[in-house]
């Protein structure tokens, strides 16, 4: 059941630099370790993570195995306009998970 | 006779004395949380940037969705848990009539789930019974800890301080030799804590996950190159419990994070 945080300022003025903070809970497994058998355990990790303010892309990362579990992920933006802030994260095994937030700007 | 009887007196007085003069006085005790750097406690402050509350989300999920043949909810008995569980793990380990033995607040939450919900219990450590417990202990945030002093569970308690103070393992270390006679110091990088069970079930980084009290006190022991009790083991609910009794009157900090 995967969950996630997202902290955003409900209000902003204008040209305001603002702080967005994410969290997403995912086990991020490496691909490098192995079980008590010697078995290799499957990479399970998010791949990419993006946000988009009212459909335009503002931030985009990818990530990689050397990152812990359950990424945080904290940003910041200038606030132009009202509106919403769109989350996704793609991952390994089919990962798609997908937030939002909404914004005053005055 | 009467000789015989002050010099055991006195023996005794000093014996208890000297036990006494290794634990924490009331005024110095702190949580585990004033060890940490502020990195790590900025973490645990904003509850949108502890990874804990990732468990306490699902755990409100898991309080009002069904389980079991009774098809009931958490909810459906014990409603807001905001009302109905504030305080609770402030009690927690406490004396179970009908068993006769101490249960901390997993086993109650399982108990819980075969008597009244009839659904099989959770496993220690799984996903689930961690994020109930999350949820459940986290209404408590601030509360003080209320150790019982029930007469029934004294003997417990005992028990756990018994534990808390004897040798064990390869490396022949009693908790009480780190937790209570060196807590201000290091071993190797990390600070001795006094081991306050305040802030549990609690994210630690290093498990970058979730875990219980008694997953710690496990820890703890294969550290001392003891072999660890078996989780739900009596011995680590009565060792549990006196750790609660130790730290009452400090404050629950559930989900807390730890490094």
């Amino acid at each position: 059941m995967p969950s996630a945080l997202i902290n955003v300022p409900k209000q902003a003025k204008r040209g305001e630099i603002v702080e967005i903070k994410t969290l997403m809970s995912h086990i991020m497994e490496t691909g490098y370790r192995r079980t008590a058998t010697g078995e290799l355990i499957p990479r399970d990790i998010i791949t990419s993570f993006s946000c988009r303010y009212n459909g335009v892309e503002i931030f985009r990362a990818d990530l990689f195995p050397a990152i812990a579990a359950n990424p945080f992920i904290t940003f910041f933006t200038v606030a132009t306009e009202s509106g919403k802030f769109d989350f996704e994260w793609i991952g390994d095994k089919g990962f798609s998970e997908a937030a939002s937030a909404a914004i005053v700007v005055e | 006779m009467r000789n015989v009887c002050t010099i055991t007196i006195t023996i005794l007085l000093i014996a208890a004395s000297s036990l006494r003069a290794t634990e924490i006085p009331q005024g110095e005790r702190r949580s585990g949380f004033s060890f940490m750097t502020p990195d790590t406690q900025a973490i645990q402050n904003d509850d949108t940037a502890n990874p804990g509350m990732l468990w306490v989300l699902d755990g409100e999920a898991l309080w009002n969705s069904n389980a079991g043949a009774a098809a009931k909810a958490c909810a459906d008995c014990h409603h807001d848990a905001r009302a109905s569980m504030r305080g609770v793990a402030a009690r927690y380990p406490a004396f179970d009539k009908a068993l006769g033995r101490p249960v901390n607040l997993e086993q109650r939450i399982n108990l819980c789930r075969t008597t009244h919900q009839q659904a099989p219990p959770l496993l220690y450590e799984s996903h689930e019974l961690l994020a109930l417990t999350a949820f459940v202990a986290s209404q408590s945030r601030g509360v003080a800890i209320a150790a019982s002093a029930d007469s029934q569970i004294e003997p417990f308690i005992a028990k756990g301080r018994d534990l808390f103070m004897r040798r064990q393992g390869q490396l022949n270390l009693a908790c009480a030799n780190c937790h209570d006679d060196n807590w201000d110091k290091h071993l190797a990088g990390s600070a001795i804590t006094q081991a306050q069970p305040t802030g549990y079930p609690l994210y630690r980084l290093e498990w970058q996950s979730l875990g219980s009290l008694q997953r710690r006190l496990r820890n703890c022991m294969i550290g001392a190159r003891a072999q660890p009790f078996d989780y739900g083991a009596a011995e680590l609910v009565e060792l549990e419990l006196y750790l609660m009794s130790r730290a009452s009157g400090m404050p629950i900090e559930t989900p807390a994070v730890r490094p």
